[in-house]
């Protein structure tokens, strides 16, 4: 697992010792996750030993790709203040355009997925746009796109799943190097999850990654500093929306065309999100951490399969223990947040710091979506 | 500080809304039926026992040996059109509603959300143009409920007070919730036929089902059973909970299982491939599985592909008659079955109604066979089905109608 290696690098402060710096990682709520994710992993191969095995494990990694990268795309508009609500709806729209564009002609394979990933651009921009320009909260908008694309999928497919595309497609998402030592078999998700999280953790480095994060922490700020605040915004859903085209690029080969895939994958990511420790609202919180929330979600359910808890209850051990799960990284916060803050905060929280009356009238504007 | 200490506990109230609402969109919907709490006591005194309490509430021992006895039951009328066919049995009498002329048919349907369905709405709707043209029916208006209990009783309420309608063909969307409404639409006086899923009244002219849910249960269950030992394992994939034609095949399969020895396990999948295959791979990590069952075979080609990317050995495996499991049945050899819910029940209550307009009596209870598709017969249904998409369901039954087989080809949704 990347889990171990991830830590150090977890947080955006750069001062104090390496052990420091772990340590004081791991009771924020973005490193806290990488210590829920190492529990829950040992309470799985605790009551599943087979799972602790390298070729279950690395097909476990590649089957949560898809929420994974939805979860970074997600993190973007999160942590620009925003909500993408429209994203399992982008799914089932790619995975239904997938089967009924390419068919069983592997040379449409290219030219439908360039399309795929400009639908899902065009998607992005007008969230970005209906949000930022028009000034319609995110939470409606997306709400909206969510209801629109639902509408068209349902129109486009009568409600039922028509046929898989050709195999070779479905390849990228089912497929893998095969015959490679320990592990077995390598899936192309897996691959695809590693360039999609090391671009999103170079990206949240770039200006462009910082600038994203002071958007979501003080939009009036980042604007009065000079940035375009509904550019960067309007990226933001792109991100989002392409996150979405990759993930049901990835699940068409998974698992085949049905309106169903995609379902709720909306909740599930924002969920990976809070999981991962970022806030609600914007601002604060790393991109790799967005993405282990969606190792320690699908953990969790396999967690419960694997304690046979019926079938009937599943959903609501699942939902209780995400609520204590966020709860307890909350705790986190003020937790890790109390000794440090005093010598840390200057160098870190540019944002923040501005102006300490700005955040009260602010809130209604920033959190509009939250409700 | 004060931001962070606002953010704290908005980022739990918002957290909380998701994970329920993420909880919830897991699976879709569960209706009406709620676990009894009561009946369970008696039984769960071993706490981790598989559901009885769902047992006791949905499996009616008298309507499964019924329903069991019905399947070896000789059925009247011609095999070559089964959607004609029905068990001997209590008639109603239509004399007073026999007329001349053309009539308004008002159908009222649940909705067309799955493959089986819209299948069957293909079918109906070439059935309806035969009869057009034989000068029967004069039009259809159709409203389409999609799932929803409130948007079919409005849908019936309408058709009752504006439709202008001769005659009601109604899908119930669920059994007790629709009742009511069914019950209203018989006081017009005027004709109604229910088919597929039941409601609580007789008071329709006919009610058009093929065996049911338990004769389904029975079937695949035994066929699991006679191909496996005692102790091995079976994955049940369930759609949903709550809906009677569902439950009843599980609540028949999951006694005999219990009875045989065979250690079944039950999720709900919501037909999403993606939750199907999850499924599997997790029972596949935990041990072998040599059996896999599902309430509808919508997903089964998910279930399939999964034991090939474990690397795992084929289940024994009961899906349905959608082309897409017969076809990777075929593809991969593996010992199955294709339990069958009569997808021609479809053109029956158009039929029924001309029988009803010309006078002659129909079935009150009208059953129609209900027959699983063998391995021995699967290559003469993949045969006749050629060129059928993946949703399209082997037992359509609509060969003889105009449009064939393009329509079924083309699959416009009407």
């Amino acid at each position: 697992m990347t889990t171990t290696a991830a830590v150090p690098r977890t947080i955006p402060e750069h001062q104090g010792t390496l052990a420091q710096r772990i340590l004081r990682a791991a009771i924020t709520p973005g490193g806290a996750v990488f210590v829920l994710v190492v529990v829950l992993l040992v309470a799985v191969i605790w009551s599943n030993p087979n799972f602790g095995e390298p070729p279950f494990l690395i097909r476990f990694v590649g089957r949560t790709a898809p929420l994974a990268i939805a979860a970074i795309g997600q993190y973007y508009v999160i942590v620009s203040g925003e909500f993408d609500l429209s994203m399992g709806a982008v799914i089932a729209t790619q995975v239904v355009m997938a089967g009924n564009l390419i068919g069983q002609d592997e040379d449409r394979i290219l030219p439908v997925m360039v399309l795929m990933f400009a639908v899902g651009a065009l998607i992005g921009f007008l969230n970005g746009v209906g949000t930022t320009l028009l000034k319609v909260p995110s939470f409606i908008v997306t709400l909206g796109m969510f209801l629109a694309l639902g509408g068209l999928v349902k129109y486009l497919t009568g409600g039922a799943a028509t046929g898989n595309p050709v195999d070779k497609f479905r390849q990228i998402g089912r497929g893998g190097i095969t015959d490679v030592p320990i592990v077995e078999v390598i899936p192309y998700s897996v691959i695809v999850l590693a360039v999609v999280a090391v671009l999103g953790a170079l990206l949240m480095r770039s200006s462009y990654g910082r600038t994203l994060l002071a958007v979501g922490d003080n939009p009036e700020a980042a604007a009065f500093a000079g940035t375009s605040v509904w550019w960067t915004k309007t990226w933001a859903f792109m991100l989002s929306s392409l996150s979405a085209t990759v993930a049901g690029i990835l699940l068409v080969g998974y698992a085949g065309v049905h309106p169903s895939v995609g379902q709720g994958y909306e909740f599930q990511a924002i969920t990976a999100v809070v999981l991962g420790g970022v806030v609600l609202g914007g601002g604060r919180g790393w991109v790799l951490s967005a993405a282990a929330g969606a190792f320690a979600l699908e953990l969790l359910l396999a967690l419960l399969t694997f304690r046979d808890v019926e079938s009937t209850w599943r959903n609501t051990v699942q939902g209780v223990i995400i609520i204590l799960a966020v709860a307890a990284s909350a705790r986190a916060w003020t937790l890790g947040r109390r000794p440090p803050s005093p010598s840390s905060d200057p160098s870190g929280r540019t944002a923040t710091a501005v102006d300490p009356t700005a955040p009260p009238p602010s809130r209604p504007g920033t959190d509009t979506g939250e409700h | 500080m004060r931001r962070k200490s606002i953010r704290g506990p908005l980022a739990v109230t918002a957290a909380l809304l998701l994970a329920v609402l993420t909880a919830c969109s897991q699976t879709s919907e569960p209706s009406s039926g709620d676990d009894p709490t009561d009946t369970a006591t008696s039984e769960a005194t071993a706490e981790e026992t598989e559901d009885s309490g769902d047992d006791t509430e949905w499996f009616d021992q008298a309507v499964f040996d019924e329903q069991d006895e019905q399947r070896g039951a000789t059925f009247e009328g011609d095999p070559a059109e089964p959607y004609l066919q029905y068990i001997d049995g209590e008639m109603t009498d239509t004399s007073e509603y026999k007329s001349d002329g053309a009539k308004k048919v008002c159908f009222a349907n649940a909705s067309i959300s799955n493959p089986w369905r819209q299948t069957g709405w293909i079918t109906m709707n070439q059935q309806l143009k035969v009869l057009q043209d034989e000068g029967v029916i004069s039009d259809m208006e159709t409203r389409d409920a999609e799932d929803d209990d409130n948007t079919q009783i409005a849908d019936i309420d309408y058709f009752i007070s504006e439709g202008n309608c001769d005659a009601f063909v109604i899908s119930p969307n669920s059994t007790a919730a629709m009742t009511p409404a069914v019950e209203r639409a018989c006081d017009t006086g005027k004709p109604v036929v229910v088919f597929d899923r039941g409601v609580e009244t007789d008071c329709a002219t006919s009610f058009i089902h093929p065996i049911g849910g338990f004769a389904w249960g029975i079937d695949t269950a035994e066929f699991l059973i006679g191909n496996l030992e005692e102790g091995d394992k079976v994955v049940a994939l369930r759609i949903l909970p709550g809906v009677d034609v569902l439950e009843q095949r599980w609540a028949a399969a999951e006694k005999l299982f219990d009875e045989a020895g065979i250690e079944a396990v039950d999720y709900f999948t919501g037909a999403d491939p993606t939750e199907i295959k999850k499924i599997i791979s997790d029972e596949l990590a935990k041990g072998d599985v040599q059996g896999v069952w599902m309430d509808a075979g919508d997903g089964g080609v998910a279930a399939i592909e999964a034991f090939e990317d474990a690397g795992a050995d084929y289940p024994v495996m009961t899906g349905e008659d959608e082309m897409s499991f017969l076809r990777k049945w075929e593809d991969t050899g593996l010992t199955g079955l294709a339990p069958v819910y009569s997808n021609f029940q479809w053109r029956t209550p158009l039929l029924a109604l001309q029988k009803i307009f010309a006078g002659e009596e129909v079935p009150s209870e009208w059953v129609l066979p209900q027959v699983p598709i063998t391995e021995d017969e699967r290559a003469d249904y993949l045969e006749a089905n050629d060129g059928m998409p993946d949703g399209h369901y082997a037992k359509f039954g609509g060969e003889n109608l105009p449009g064939y087989p393009e329509v079924w080809q083309e699959r416009q949704i009407p």
